[in-house]
């Protein structure tokens, strides 16, 4: 569990992050929390000669409310994230969320951007933020452009961002809908053995809109547009919530570990979905 | 002289035994102060750090170290072949087998020592570990000790495949012995007669001590005065300068062993590890000192694991449920090398406690241990040897012969345990139990849990379950264990022919305070509190007054260490009876200085009093003082004791344990909302410190039932190696505990003290897994292994057809 050697930076500013990621190619990597990078380090699963440390760099921080757009900086930790109220406003399903990350430790060091660019399907914020239809903002050399959360995700740890592009901030609408984030762990720390993120806003005694994402039950967080679709329409009765949960089935692909076999995270990913629509309808 | 303190106040100003008194190595501790094998850091010192197998089973072709002492900074890398001529490439275990220190030939598990690297920091060490090429030849692997049995392919080619073992004969060349005990034809008779026979096979999965603080050595020769000095994560400092005398040819007093603070151990620092021996050797080499230090993967691949029994066992009852036989034959997976850290004459530790608290008639134990390719081990992680083992099976045993007869288990309980009047009982494993008083312990855990009430709820519970008005199970989980501990009697408990005895030397000071060093060593235990008490109880002097020193062999008294909730039982005993020599002595100067005949007085708390003058005294301090500077004839100057202690029995400490869960049957989750235990460790030295070996007990039984374990793939890949797959319980998971006590002092310990540190360990574990079956008892599940970690608990229900 000892790192290979490094080099370290330390910019204080995106342009000169760029510059050094520009210098060194495929050698360079950024360095938010620290708390993925670090430990694939110490396995010697990643070697980075280059690390560009990223938490001297003021415009990465923040979170923002302005007209009902939520804008959070990539370097806001996910610990801040907790305890923001414009947070707890505007997007309550993210505060529920935050808190069940990882250990109020990890949550003090990690941030919004490294758990959404890292790529790692037990994350639990690249969901999340599917479920929200946040979009990802990229500076890179060329410029800044911005990338569909639900288009971002390609295969474990494969983005749709550059090797020499920075995640800026995460931006998504404010919404007032009724919300769940459920999440099935062994035990404090762990990733999710399945997790739902929910929303679904309420019509007279109909939903009206819905949005489905699960975490950790395939090689990318998984935005089941069928699951939502199966709720919108229907008074979220028994019925509704068995076509839902059937729709994201189709739409999962879990692994065996040793948080269990196949059959047993398909069963308990129902269990959960059912939960977050249940808590979601309930808050609408 | 007038007296202004009263007598309780002497009493309290002494914080002797059964004073809670706070524990005085925490102020150290939770402020960082602790000095452990990792804050040791000596001049010149080097780093050392192993090149590990990545294979189960293959064999090493060669080993290319070129590159690897290219690197600047690298300045040695010892492979077999160097520690041959030392005849260092192997070494003895302590179970009588021996075992490679680094690969030779070839490699038996994942994660097996290959080539020690040693560098000037510990990063290029980590470096040149990359660099060192191995060719490896990869050979079948056997993970399944049943199947190792069967199979043709031999894992251990160094053993001759006929010869005997240090245990006796081989049936097959992956076998290691048969250990039996009782009487095989009686029991099966009865067995075969019986009105009522249950039969099940009892898994108790592979886990690890895992402590906070992973094992490490620092070794430093001094070769102009020809002295090594070990510094080491040792749970047993005197064996292992024992055991590094006789591997290294150093006469053991050029040897100096030192145990510096230990962040836990748990069995895990209990053996002699290949870092040890690799460290000694690197510095006998380079003249400077050579740090090694495991991370955690390397701790949790290649440091003695715990447990791995298949227990197969069969119970008989009359109808009436009073039992009458218990039959047990357990296949023991002991991994590479046969590295168990059991006392010679019991290659299965004390599994033959397995009777448990009951009267049990006859009794038969075979025990067959087998080579898989694993990692060696097989140590007592927090319990007495293979005591755990032996009380989950008999648990496990007696609920599903329950089942087998339609009855309350908290019921055939109270029917079948030992009687007090029974005491000293003879087992029919040939155990002679001390004491205990079963019967009251049972009655008052199941009032103070209400027990009546809990079945009615459960009932109702499940009444709801049917009616699908939830999908939750309400599981009661009832224990009733004795220990074993204490080892040992050295007529019969030794390791590598040292006798199992302990020891405490005490100095009194002129100013009457005192230093008193012991052969165990605390590794988090609160030595330096509780022993402190025992003899502030005894010698009359305060225990804040009193220094408690372990671990370093040139100034403690040679002793067999900490493990087995041995030390008070053994080291305990010798303290209180150093003490006493203390006290005798006192007396005689007390007489002397008071004028009277040594009959004349008698010991009070903190003095010697004139009896019948209670006003005419001297104090311990006075003593203290008149021992350093009066002439007294006959006497010698000084005051200073010294005792070793061999036990005449072990101790049999006991406890009722009561677990109350729900478990969700869809997500496999499980709510513990109750904990009850109640031990009885006899007398009790310190109510705070007993409570709180409790909790920490509790808490890893809690890890080892419902998460915690080893597991390797069919190609022996660790699946765990790291905390994140390994389950260590945080305050979140843990749930709260109501602790109580009866009391049933040892007849035969000077204070009447049994050792409590193990106890909610062995109890614990069979408390939790009793209730999550007794969860589903009423779908009709007998057995299923542990952990209980959710999917093994949805899997559960899932067999039971509760997801149809
Ligand atoms: C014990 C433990 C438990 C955990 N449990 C959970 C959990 O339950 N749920 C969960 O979601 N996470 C969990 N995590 C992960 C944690 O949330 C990490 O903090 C997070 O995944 C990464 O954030 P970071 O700031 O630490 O990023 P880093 O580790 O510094 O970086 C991660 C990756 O993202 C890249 N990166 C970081 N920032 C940027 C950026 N602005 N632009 C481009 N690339 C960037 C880095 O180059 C790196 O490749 C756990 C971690 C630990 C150690």
């Amino acid at each position: 569990m000892i790192p290979a050697a490094f080099e370290y930076h330390r910019p204080d500013s995106i342009s000169a992050a760029l510059a050094i990621l520009q210098d060194h190619g495929d050698d360079a990597r950024v360095l938010a929390g620290g708390h993925s990078l670090i430990p694939m380090m110490k396995l010697r699963m990643a070697d980075i000669p280059h690390l560009v440390d990223l938490q001297d760099v003021a415009d990465l921080r923040g979170i923002s409310v302005q007209d009902g757009t939520v804008s959070i900086g990539a370097m806001t930790t996910q610990a801040e994230l907790i305890a923001s109220a414009d947070i707890a406003k505007a997007a309550p399903i993210l505060h529920e969320a935050a808190l069940q990350i990882a250990d109020p430790q990890v949550r003090y060091m990690g941030t919004v951007g490294g758990n959404i660019a890292n790529g790692d399907p037990g994350n639990d914020l690249p969901g999340l933020m599917q479920c929200l239809d946040a979009t990802f903002t990229l500076a890179g050399p060329d410029g800044s452009r911005d990338v569909a959360a639900r288009e971002f995700y390609e295969a474990a740890y494969m983005t749709a961002r550059e090797d020499d592009e920075i995640l800026t901030r995460v931006s998504f609408a404010g919404t007032d809908a009724g919300y769940a984030y459920e999440k099935q762990k062994r035990k404090i720390g762990d990733y999710a053995t399945a997790a739902a993120a929910v929303l679904l806003k309420k019509d007279g005694d109909k939903v009206s809109s819905a949005s489905v994402a699960m975490t950790n039950l395939s090689d990318v967080p998984v935005f089941s547009k069928a699951a939502g679709a199966a709720l919108v329409g229907t008074a979220c009765d028994a019925d509704a919530v068995k076509a839902a949960v059937a729709a994201m089935l189709d739409d999962i692909d879990p692994n065996e570990d040793n948080r269990g076999p196949v059959a047993f995270k398909r069963h308990v990913a129902g269990v959960i979905l059912g939960r977050a629509i249940a808590r979601a309808w309930s808050r609408s | 002289m007038k007296d202004e303190v009263t007598r309780d106040e002497r009493v309290a100003n002494l914080k002797g035994m059964g004073c809670a008194r706070k524990r005085v190595e925490d102020a150290r501790f939770t402020q960082g102060k602790g000095n452990y094998i990792d804050d040791i850091n000596l001049p010149g010192m080097l780093h050392g750090d192993f090149v590990r197998s990545p294979y189960a089973h293959a064999r090493v072709k060669s080993i290319n170290i070129d590159a690897a002492m290219a690197l600047p900074g690298v300045v040695a890398v010892l492979t077999a072949k160097d520690l041959e001529p030392l005849s260092l490439h192997w070494m003895p275990t302590l179970a009588g087998d021996k075992q490679m220190v680094l690969a030779d030939g070839k490699v038996l598990f994942q994660g097996q020592e290959v080539a020690f690297v040693v560098a000037k920091d510990r990063y290029i060490a980590a470096d040149a570990v990359e660099l060192v090429e191995v060719e490896y030849e990869e050979l079948p692997v056997i993970v399944d000790p049943f199947k190792s049995l069967q199979s043709d392919v031999v894992l251990r080619e160094d053993l001759e495949p006929g010869a005997d073992g240090a245990h006796g004969p081989r049936k097959h060349p992956n076998h290691i012995f048969l250990w039996e005990v009782g009487d095989k034809s009686a029991t099966e008779a009865v067995l075969d007669e019986a009105d009522v026979v249950a039969e099940e096979m009892v898994y108790y999965h592979r886990t690890h001590p895992c402590p906070l603080e992973p094992c490490g050595s620092v070794a430093s020769m001094d070769k102009v005065n020809g002295k090594l000095t070990l510094y080491g994560t040792f749970q047993a400092p005197h064996v292992v300068r024992t055991v590094a005398s006789l591997l290294s040819g150093i006469e053991e007093h050029n040897i100096r062993v030192v145990s510096p603070d230990i962040g836990g151990g748990f069995g895990n620092k209990v053996g002699v590890y290949p870092g040890y021996v690799c460290s000694i050797v690197a510095s006998i080499v380079t003249g400077v000192p050579v740090k090694w230090i495991e991370d955690r993967m390397d701790n949790l691949m290649s440091t003695a694991f715990a447990r791995d029994y298949h227990m197969h066992g069969k119970i008989s009852a009359t109808k009436e449920g009073k039992i009458t036989g218990l039959w047990c034959h357990t296949t023991a997976d002991h991994g590479a090398f046969d590295a168990c850290a059991d006392p010679t004459k019991y290659p299965a530790g004390f599994m033959s406690i397995c009777t448990g608290s009951y009267d049990i008639p006859v009794a038969y134990l075979g025990v067959d241990g087998v080579y898989t390719n694993k990692a060696p081990g097989g140590v007592a992680y927090r319990c007495s040897f293979r005591v755990t083992e032996a009380a989950y099976f008999i648990e496990r045993m007696i609920e599903v012969l329950a089942i087998e007869l339609n009855m309350d288990a908290a019921e055939l309980r109270r029917i079948n345990f030992i009687k007090k009047e029974q005491f000293p009982y003879n087992s029919a494993l040939g155990w002679e139990y001390d004491s205990g008083d079963y019967h009251t312990a049972w009655d008052k855990a199941l009032e103070a849990v209400d027990y009546k009430g809990l079945r009615a709820e459960q009932t109702e519970r499940l009444e709801a379950f049917k009616r699908g008005e939830t999908r939750k199970l309400m599981g009661i989980g009832l224990t009733f264990f004795t220990e074993i501990v204490g080892a040992g009697p050295v007529k019969n408990c030794d390791i590598l022919g040292m006798g199992m005895f302990d020891s405490c030397e005490i100095r009194i000071h002129p100013t009457g305070s005192a230093i008193a060093r012991l052969g165990t060593i605390s590794q988090g235990q609160g030595h330096a509190t509780t022993f402190a008490q025992i003899l502030a109880s005894e010698i009359g002097i305060p225990a804040d007054s009193i220094t408690i020193e372990e671990g370093d062999t040139d100034t403690a008294p040679y002793g067999l260490g900490t493990y087995g909730s041995r030390s008070t039982p053994v080291a305990g005993a010798a303290t209180a009876l150093a003490g006493r020599k203390i006290r005798a002595k006192a007396q005689m100067i007390a007489a002397y200085l008071l004028e009277v005949h040594d009959d004349d007085v008698e010991f009070d708390v903190d003095r010697f009093v004139v009896k019948g003058a209670p006003e005419r005294f001297k104090t311990m301090k006075e003593i203290a003082y008149a021992s350093y500077n009066q002439a007294i004839p006959g006497v010698e100057p000084g005051l200073e004791a010294v005792s070793y202690y061999d036990p005449p029995n072990m101790t049999y400490p006991f406890g009722a344990y009561i677990c109350v869960m729900d478990v969700d049957v869809d997500t496999g989750t499980a709510d513990i909302r109750q904990f009850y235990a109640l031990d009885d460790c006899g007398t009790r030295i310190n109510p705070m410190v007993i409570e709180g070996q409790v909790h920490g007990g509790l808490t890893e039984a809690l890890a080892i039932a419902m998460g915690q374990e080893i597991a390797y793939d069919e190609m022996g890949n660790h699946k765990t190696s790291t905390l994140m797959d390994f389950f260590i319980p945080t305050a979140w998971e843990t749930p709260h505990y109501t602790t109580d006590h009866t009391v049933t002092p040892s007849p035969h310990h000077p204070i009447g003290a049994k050792g409590v540190g193990e106890s909610p360990n062995v109890g614990g574990v069979p408390a939790f897994s009793n209730a999550v079956h007794d969860a589903f008892r009423p779908f009709g599940l007998r057995q299923s292994h542990m952990p209980h970690d959710h999917w093994r608990i949805w899997k559960i229900a899932n067999g039971l057809g509760l997801h149809d």
